[in-house]
């Protein structure tokens, strides 16, 4: 199974790769990994997107918690949270398709963010379920590149 | 006070009351060197390869239950301490080791002796750091202690570049503590859980106490005894944990595992209920998963939360110091009754009854298994013995009970040959009181050997044992069991002759060949109090090392020396290592 595993790391040079190490010491899988530093400066968020069954996340989260620059643990998965995902798509710009693209775009809530001569941007933002229903869509266009931020998100309660 | 950096890190060591350094200079730690020949309150052991100082490192520390030190320089001085930095991490052996690192301004450039060390370290410490400025030292070394020794203990790196070494600042003194947001290393035990394992103990018909390294580590010994003796359950030890509970005691079912006792291993196959102290469940201990103890509801008492649960899934977890949760369940135990567990017992002594560690004696060969039995005999059960990997690490485990903790060190989970002579050393220097072996084979000796010097300079006598049959043993016997006698590269050709090797370093040397010179020759050995001396035993060659369990095999179907044939290979323990 899927699980949002959310960690408050130390802000200090080598955390990311004590977490990304051990992933790959221990044969954990990471679907997506998002990193950056939090209002509190000395405190990074890492949002993990791993799959695996109830016995490989419970160790997953042990050994992150054993972590010495690791301050907090959390999955998502199991608590009441919102996740987010951004996506940029580069899409050739052929004028023959445009107008479909157009009612795709509104469809998805997309949005266009850049235009070139020959290519579009395109922004679409929400749970990753809904980047693959648009990027599905867009299937009959040419598309360049695709650049995902991978999962992020929070919990709801206001304390955990 | 102003001081430079290594005179900072100096005064901090010397605050953590450091009193054994095991290294080796270098330019990246010359500085630090040059601090430490100003300091008259700490010996510097010189060693004569890095791996030597870490092991030397970690015999002192499991001796004295001490944190060990080592600094060693930066590059290869790292690179060759990594093995041994591996070996303690994987038997939680509190220990803080030191390397230098090429200047701040040059690091990531390539330079002459540079390493990441903090990058390559990472997999095998518990923390590491990378000191770059001198301002943070003195917090660093501070930490770097608490995380060693707290908790789990494990080995902690502190990466200090040359600049740092150098640079002056304010010394303020040594922090007095510390405080850490994202550590904690001290646990309270949910007593919750205290309440649902005593639940548990008192259902059980046919329990078992199988304890591991944590009761040594976490000095558990007293209140492990005191339970055992409180619930009258059998108990049986893993390889790390020899010693914590009396070997000769009636209650010890001796060593489980691959190359355990039958009688310890039958137990843990029928039991209802087995209570795991400070063990993890490692694959030398199970074989078999799927066949892994059947019948049994499982207590684990562990401090590393994700020690639990992560091989075997088990009923109560109490996650706490062990020697704090033994003593919470004992407490709870009191005034209650416990079940009549004497049909249990009698099974059990059915099982014992067996002698799983006989052997066939042989007219004209030394057998290891009597070297070890004649070994305990001269010493009196009383020598710290140190050994390396292999068919002489099993013998000696199995052959020389123990019954005190601290007295068994050897490499138990990464298995590393050259462990037994380097930590055989640090062990005489924790205790120098006590007589110390080292049991080893020709193979594991020679990986360590140069360290044969630094034991002449720092004048640490103790024994080796050198159980020699030419071939690297456990490789052979495997080669035997699961390769049809194709012995590929397992015979050792041209060995020195370790008698005048020995006296090339200053100790004496001895070679055994008969059975009746054995003990006479041992009892010479011991004789030398002020002397290294060298025991060149030739063994029978083709001796195995049982009972065992086969790859792939559960604890019942263990095969004993001269009752069973092994049974030719089976694909799933073919994966074994």
């Amino acid at each position: 199974m899927r699980h949002i595993i959310s960690l408050q790391l130390e802000n200090e040079s080598g955390a990311l790769s004590r977490v990304a190490g051990l992933f790959s010491a221990r044969g954990f899988n990471i679907e997506s990994l998002t990193v950056a530093p939090t209002n509190d400066k000395t405190l990074s968020r890492m949002t993990i997107v791993s799959i695996g069954d109830n016995t490989i996340i419970e160790q997953i989260i042990k050994q992150l918690d054993k972590l010495i620059d690791v301050v907090k643990v959390t999955n998502l998965t199991a608590t009441k949270h919102v996740e987010r995902e951004l996506a940029l798509i580069k899409i050739n710009n052929n004028p023959n398709s445009q107008i479909e693209i157009d009612s795709i775009i509104d469809a998805h809530g997309a949005k266009i963010v850049g235009v070139s001569a020959d290519t579009y941007i395109v922004e679409v933002a929400g749970k990753s379920r809904r980047i693959n229903d648009f990027l599905m869509a867009c299937d009959t266009f040419e598309i360049l590149e695709i650049s995902r931020t991978g999962v992020t998100g929070v919990c709801q309660k206001k304390e955990y | 006070m102003k001081l430079n950096g290594a005179q900072i890190l100096v005064n901090c060591l010397k605050s953590e009351n450091v009193s054994h350094i095991f290294g080796y200079p270098g330019g990246a730690v010359l500085h630090i060197y040059d601090a430490l020949d100003a300091c008259d309150d700490i010996i510097h052991v010189l060693v004569r390869h890095e791996q030597g100082a870490v092991h030397g490192a970690d015999g002192y520390a499991r001796v004295s239950g001490k944190c060990g030190v080592a600094l060693v320089t930066s590059g290869p001085g790292l690179t060759n301490a990594v093995t041994g930095i591996a070996t303690a991490y994987m038997d939680s052996i509190p220990m803080v080791v030191i390397s230098g690192q090429v200047s701040s301004a040059v690091i990531g450039n390539d330079a002459f002796q540079e390493v990441d060390a903090v990058g390559i370290t990472r997999s095998c410490v518990k923390h590491n750091f990378l000191v770059k400025d001198v301002n943070d030292l003195s917090n660093i070394v501070k930490k770097a202690f608490h995380i060693a020794t707290t908790g789990r203990p494990a080995p902690v790196l502190i990466d200090i570049t040359k600049d740092a070494t150098i640079a002056v600042c304010e010394f303020e003194g040594y922090p007095k503590s510390i405080n850490m947001r994202s550590y904690q290393g001290e646990i309270t035990i949910d007593t919750a859980q205290i309440d649902k394992a005593q639940a548990l103990i008192k259902q059980a018909k046919k329990p078992i106490i199988y304890s591991g390294g944590g009761s040594v580590i976490g000095n558990a010994s007293e209140a492990l005894r005191t339970f055992t003796r409180r619930t009258n359950f059998p108990i049986t030890q893993t390889l790390m944990g020899l010693g914590a509970y009396p070997a000769t005691d009636r209650q010890s079912l001796g060593m489980l595992g691959m190359h355990g006792s039958y009688e310890a291993n039958m137990a843990m196959h029928y039991s209802d209920c087995i209570i795991a102290i400070g063990a993890r469940f490692d694959d030398r201990i199970t074989g078999d998963l799927d066949k892994f103890c059947p019948y049994a509801k499982i207590i684990h008492i562990d401090i590393d939360p994700s020690s639990v649960g992560k091989i075997i899934g088990v009923d109560v977890a109490v996650i706490g110091q062990v020697n704090d949760a033994l003593s919470a369940i004992t407490q709870a135990l009191k005034d209650q009754e416990l079940p009549n567990i004497k049909p249990w017992w009698q099974q059990i002594e059915k099982w014992r009854a067996v002698d799983s560690l006989s052997y066939q004696t042989k007219a004209g060969v030394i057998k290891p298994q009597s070297v070890i039995q004649t070994l305990y005999e001269v010493t009196q059960g009383e020598a710290i013995v140190t050994s390396d990997v292999g068919q002489h690490q099993m013998w000696a485990a199995q052959y020389y009970p123990f019954d005190e903790p601290r007295r068994w060190i050897n490499s138990g989970g990464l298995g590393t040959m050259g462990f037994g002579l380097p930590a055989a050393m640090g062990a005489k220097l924790a205790d120098p009181a006590s007589d110390v072996v080292c049991v080893t084979g020709e193979g594991s000796i020679q990986m360590m050997l140069q360290e044969l010097s630094t034991m002449l300079q720092y004048h640490t006598p103790v024994k080796i044992i050198n159980l020699n049959n030419g071939y690297l043993g456990m490789v052979r016997q495997w080669q035997e069991f699961f390769y049809e006698k194709r012995y590929a590269m397992s015979y050792m050709d041209a060995l020195p002759d370790f008698v005048k090797l020995a006296e090339s370093y200053g100790h004496m040397g001895i070679k055994v060949d008969k059975q009746e010179n054995l003990k006479p020759a041992l009892l010479e050995a011991f004789k030398q109090k002020d002397c290294t001396v060298f025991v060149d035993i030739l063994i029978d060659p083709s001796e195995n090392v049982f009972p065992m369990i086969p790859s792939g095999a559960g604890h019942h179907e263990m095969l004993l020396a001269g009752r069973d044939k092994m049974k030719t290979k089976n694909d799933k323990g073919l994966n074994l290592v």
